[in-house]
């Protein structure tokens, strides 16, 4: 399964978490290597992710973070010629055993993407798709409106639930896109550079979401803004590009650590800016 | 307890680790601009070299101008060629009558001018042509742009642009020869000549171009929505039929209006396989005489130029313009509402 040039390279995961002894990890990966085509994106990563807490990803352009974060809803296989070796593990169990059907881990896990992407419908149809195709039966409008307190846009929107989901701000359509993953009750919750789109009033606000979710759900977010990730996240991981152009997960580890006392040289050039 | 140590850290931090512009250092634009102006400035050859560009500039535009002036000119001179004999048509018989009357008897002894039964057949091949190709041409389209793979596309697309490029005529025959003696064999009262022959083979010219603007429209719904709608556990399925498909919707509707517009005003398919009699009503196993078929007949047949005979064929034509064009303007209104829908 493993190939020998993984093998050889196996000592760029730096930082195992499994080596802390952790074994209440939600979502695990194990040598987990990625390719579109010809191209290798990922490199043996092993990173382990705890519930309830927030987990940043950072790293420079082209390090595969977003590759990387969708390899937990299994996304990455929408697009022709991606291929993945070595195992994602959801609660104990590989989601890319052949018996798992990708339709029911992402109704698990969630996704927020980098630019707000409403459906060209009213706000009330944006919150309900998502229970609708999972067959939901019962009092939707209590779904809709839950789920968009819990995105913190219910005061600003009730009064206009007809409305199309586009004539919102930026700010608005992206509390609205988290407002629709929330409605199927997933336990996870990935965010790829949710913020990157929007105005830092708007950042500000979506950041305060993350910390309110996180007593009821496990976040992983892709960010390019460092500081985003110091303010909102438990643990952080950073990725880099190896020799190889994969990208590899350097060094994973407490947020304040890992910013305060990196391990790894790379994972200090980087925070601190010395990164070519 | 996070805060304080990045506070520590930001001095050193050079631009590229900072995503947040708002902190980057600005370098004075005006500064730049003073220091790379060369010492001494040839003003006599820089006014030469602007000419020069002014010339070329002007005749590209002009060049450009007069080939789009072809087409509005065109169009101008057809419109005005119908618009004269057709007035002159209307001198000699009552629009009101025209638009209204049921019998089509312009070439017979005791005349009438009712075009109805013409545009009644004009509409019932249509219509049928229109069943046909856009439930096929849809899901022809739907399947294309989500579910065939990358190398079953590569067969299926040129073998629809094939479908595309065969003469009309052949389908006309294919047709008279080939689908007639089917339905003949299906339904023994079928007429030789009959709309339902006619009206499914036209649909089946029109399919490709049903397929490929719809396949169009599903491609330019952005993948965004997509994405976001499989990742809340929408199968392929749920994905088209409940977000792509209502998002390109008006698009596919400009396609089907564009189709009946080209079924509509398809005329050699008609000619053959329709036959040439004008009669109202909606049995598609008898003959019927579309519009098209009608100014075929005149222009080929032995009607003296110059008669109230001949210049039928310009108030036929005149209506048919017409027609197709409110179908046109009607789906451009709509391809343009559906270009902002994303924006």
């Amino acid at each position: 399964m493993i190939n020998l040039r993984i093998d050889a390279q196996t000592t760029d995961a730096v930082t195992t978490p499994s080596e802390n002894g952790q074994t209440d990890a939600i979502l695990m990966t194990r040598n987990l290597n990625f390719w579109y085509g010809s191209a290798y994106v990922l490199e043996n990563v092993n990173c382990d992710v705890r519930p309830r807490e927030v987990t940043a990803i950072i790293g420079p352009s082209g390090c595969g973070k977003s590759t990387f974060l969708r390899c937990f809803n299994r996304m990455n296989e929408l697009i022709p010629a991606a291929r993945l070796e070595g195992s994602v593990v959801f609660r104990n169990r590989d989601i890319y055993d052949r018996t798992v059907d990708p339709v029911e881990v992402r109704r698990q896990v969630g996704m927020v993407f980098q630019k707000p992407n409403p459906f060209p419908k009213s706000i009330y149809d944006n919150v309900a798709y998502g229970p609708r195709v999972n067959g939901y039966k019962g009092d939707m409008d209590e779904v809709v409106e839950t789920s968009l307190k819990r995105a913190a846009l219910w005061d600003e929107v009730k009064d206009d639930l007809k409305k199309s989901g586009l004539a919102l701000s930026g700010g608005q359509q992206q509390r609205l896109c988290i407002a629709r993953a929330l409605a199927v009750q997933p336990d996870v919750l990935l965010m790829d550079e949710p913020c990157s789109a929007l105005d830092p009033i708007a950042t500000t606000r979506i950041e305060d979401l993350i910390r309110e979710l996180r007593e009821q759900l496990t976040i992983i977010i892709v960010t390019h803004n460092m500081q985003q990730a110091a303010r909102i996240s438990d643990r952080t991981a950073f990725f880099t590009v190896a020799e190889s152009g994969a990208g590899v997960l350097v060094e994973f580890n407490d947020t304040q650590k890992l910013f305060t006392t990196p391990t790894d040289p790379r994972t200090e050039a980087y925070i601190t800016g010395r990164f070519g | 307890m996070v805060r304080p140590l990045l506070t520590a850290h930001r001095d050193v931090r050079p631009k590229n680790a900072m995503d947040n512009a708002k902190s980057l250092p600005r370098a004075h634009p005006a500064a730049d601009a003073a220091a790379s102006e060369p010492a001494g400035f040839d003003f006599a050859q820089s006014r030469r070299d602007s000419l020069r560009r002014k010339l070329v500039e002007r005749s590209v535009h002009a060049v450009l101008f007069l080939c789009a002036l072809i087409s509005v000119l065109t169009t101008t001179g057809i419109v005005i060629t119908l618009l004269g004999e057709t007035i002159q048509f209307f001198g000699e018989v009552p629009i009101v009558d025209f638009l209204t009357g049921t019998r089509w008897t312009p070439l017979f002894a005791s005349k009438s001018f009712g075009v109805l039964p013409l545009v009644n057949g004009t509409i019932v091949v249509a219509l049928v042509a229109i069943v046909v190709a856009v439930p096929i041409g849809l899901l022809t389209a739907i399947f294309l742009s989500e579910f065939a793979p990358a190398r079953l596309r590569s067969v299926i697309k040129p073998v629809l642009e094939v479908l595309a490029g065969i003469p009309t005529v052949v389908y006309g025959y294919f047709a008279l020869q080939f689908v007639t003696p089917i339905l003949r064999d299906i339904f023994p009262q079928t007429q030789i000549f009959n709309v339902a022959s006619a009206g499914i083979v036209m649909g089946f010219m029109i399919l490709p171009m049903m397929a490929s603007i719809s396949e169009d429209a599903l491609r330019a719904v952005p993948r965004d929505l997509r994405e976001g709608a499989f990742a809340l556990g929408a199968t392929r399925f749920e994905v088209v039929s409940r977000v792509v498909v209502p998002g390109a919707l008006s698009g596919i509707l400009a396609a089907v209006i564009l189709s009946i517009s080209r079924a509509i005003g398809e005329t050699m398919i008609v000619a053959i396989a329709a036959g040439l009699q004008p009669q109202m009503g909606f049995d598609l196993l008898r003959s019927m005489e579309t519009m098209t078929a009608y100014i075929v007949q005149v222009s080929l047949g032995d009607t003296p130029q110059g008669g109230i005979e001949f210049r039928t064929i310009f108030a036929v034509g005149t209506l048919l313009f017409v027609m197709t064009l409110v179908m046109n303007l009607l789906s451009d209104l709509l391809v343009r509402r559906y270009r902002e829908a994303y924006e």
